[in-house]
């Protein structure tokens, strides 16, 4: 039961960690038909930004950060987090526009093209960031201050991190976005782009400006997940194209374009991520070495009774 | 106050409209022709939504402004209103945010209020999905927001197709008000009775130009006319 409920758990974190990383990736979707092969990168870099800032400005003891030895002594304070955090996720939103404005908005409705520019950018951005931060696996350190782990009803221990600052922060990166898209006039006019770019513009409303504030914030949430990420699992050369593919599967369950549906991906993907590497195991036969299956499995299932996504609309 | 010379408008290599000049006052003019002459490309056209890829040339002056092959949100912002055939109204919007998002400032001669007060039916559907209006609300509802551009001249793509006769004749009552209340109207109307109750001046169209400028009364009272620039058995026999 215990265990139960810790799989649960680490499920359901990753699932928040997968989600803020989805949303951007399918907002900037859902308004602009991009699919942004270069969304796994944004995620590495911000992370990898974030850990230089905080490395840089807020540690004493210029230890690298190596983590493979566990924590280095160094104290962090809750700003020693949170600039980096913010600072790295500004960057981000703002390499999110110049990546439009100089690489995609010149080819508006050239599924093909993106894809290979965005696909192109993310081997360049990968080969980089190798070369720059290293192949060793490395962490942002979480605020000395808090807690590493709370201990819940039953005796469960659990990360602190992962369990309250991801799963909350997912929380309120949804509901933000729920609001944004909701009552603000920019989200209006977003959810009118879904429907008909073509129209908006007829209205007098400059449409480039708001995919400029798209690509802005579906950015800046990748880099808000890869300094989460960071700090709960770590940044590692690889990464990029992991969680680019997880945004895909989560989309793709979810339908493309839908913040909901990124939501509901992102549980099903968590979920059947962390059940799959721990119940695989029947008798002598384990297979959890193979739960990567499992995932293609639930793709396969969606796609087959919902091909456009449990939440998608026909383009 | 708007002036069309020698516009061209290709779909990808094919030529879809041949030279179209033709000028618009402060009136409702009615655009007529058959299928496929290029009435909804002559709209879009002039409203800079022909799609990626595909090209205008030639000019369209509004009070002297060159709006000739500017991108769509200029063109809106200049002051050409567009209402497009089928209403595409935004599916995932309630008519008061269609009427919210097109951001029309407090002193504008056109808000929304005023847009309520048009059209009563919308100020009690506020909440309402925009989509799950009744055709004719939808057809205030496209109406509405274009006009939240402040428009000088609203170019009407087949407004009154699918609406009910009495549905009709309130638009019809709306465009001539508008008109007279300085706006210049451009309405593609399939419909010869309604095109001839609705405009003084009916351009015709055929293969992608102009073919001639009339008036009501003369294409009203003539069959032949009629029947070779509409295709349709001429009005006094169908009735």
């Amino acid at each position: 039961m215990q265990q139960f409920v810790t799989v649960t758990l680490n499920g359901l974190t990753l699932a928040a960690l997968y989600f803020v990383v989805a949303s951007g990736f399918t907002l900037i979707f859902g308004l602009m038909r991009v699919v942004n092969m270069a969304h796994g990168s944004l995620y590495l870099l911000g992370g990898y930004i974030a850990l230089e800032i905080q490395t840089r400005w807020f540690t004493s003891d210029s230890g690298l950060g190596l983590s493979l030895s566990g924590k280095s002594d160094a104290e962090y304070s809750v700003f020693a987090w949170l600039i980096p955090l913010v600072l790295a996720t500004l960057i981000i939103g703002v390499i999110g526009v110049v990546l439009q404005q100089v690489f995609l908005r010149w080819n508006q409705g050239q599924d093909l093209r993106q894809a290979l520019i965005t696909i192109a950018l993310s081997v360049i951005l990968a080969d980089q960031m190798l070369a720059y931060f290293g192949g060793i696996s490395k962490d942002i350190a979480a605020p000395s201050a808090w807690p590493t782990s709370i201990t819940l009803p039953g005796e469960v221990r659990f990360g602190f991190f992962r369990g309250v600052v991801v799963l909350s922060a997912a929380v309120l990166i949804g509901l933000g976005l729920y609001l944004i898209i909701k009552r603000t006039r920019f989200g209006k006019i977003v959810r009118a782009g879904v429907d008909d770019r073509e129209m908006v513009s007829a209205l007098g409303i400059n449409v480039n400006r708001v995919f400029i504030g798209m690509f802005f914030l579906g950015a800046l949430l990748a880099g808000i997940g890869g300094v989460l990420g960071g700090t709960m699992i770590s940044l590692a050369p690889g990464q990029d194209t992991a969680f680019l593919l997880n945004s895909l599967i989560v989309v793709i369950i979810g339908g493309m374009g839908s913040l909901g549906g990124a939501a509901i991906g992102a549980l099903a993907l968590g979920l059947v991520d962390a059940y799959a590497d721990v119940y695989l195991v029947f008798g002598d036969l384990d297979l959890t070495n193979y739960s990567i299956i499992v995932t293609f499995a639930l793709l396969v299932g969606v796609l087959a009774f919902r091909p456009l996504g449990l939440y998608g609309r026909p383009a | 106050m708007l002036e069309v010379t020698g516009l061209n408008a290709y779909y990808g290599t094919a030529h879809v409209l041949q030279d179209v000049s033709l000028t618009l006052g402060a009136e409702p003019v009615a655009l007529i022709g058959r299928n496929g002459m290029g009435k909804s490309t002559l709209c879009k056209a002039l409203s800079g939504v022909l799609g990626p890829g595909n090209r205008v040339t030639g000019s369209v002056r509004l009070e002297g402004e060159e709006l000739g092959g500017k991108p769509a949100h200029r063109i809106a912002k200049a002051g050409i209103g567009y209402v497009p055939q089928g209403r595409r109204l935004f599916q995932s919007l309630t008519v008061d945010e269609h009427l919210l998002i097109v951001g029309a400032r407090r002193d504008d001669a056109w808000t929304p209020e005023r847009v309520y007060e048009l059209f009563p039916r919308l100020a009690e559907r506020k909440h309402v999905s925009g989509t799950s209006l009744s055709g004719g609300e939808q057809e205030m509802l496209s109406i509405g927001r274009a006009l939240l551009t402040n428009p000088k001249v609203l170019v009407m793509d087949e407004p009154s197709e699918g609406l009910a006769p009495t549905v009709v004749e309130t638009l019809i009552e709306t465009i001539k008000d508008l008109a007279a209340a300085g706006m210049g109207l451009l309405v593609v109307e399939q419909n010869l009775g309604v095109a001839t109750s609705l405009a003084e001046r009916v351009v015709v169209m055929v293969s992608g130009s102009v073919a001639t400028e009339t008036t009501s009364q003369d294409l009203l009272s003539d069959p032949e006319q009629q029947k070779r620039f509409l295709g349709v058995e001429p009005l006094a026999e169908a009735a």
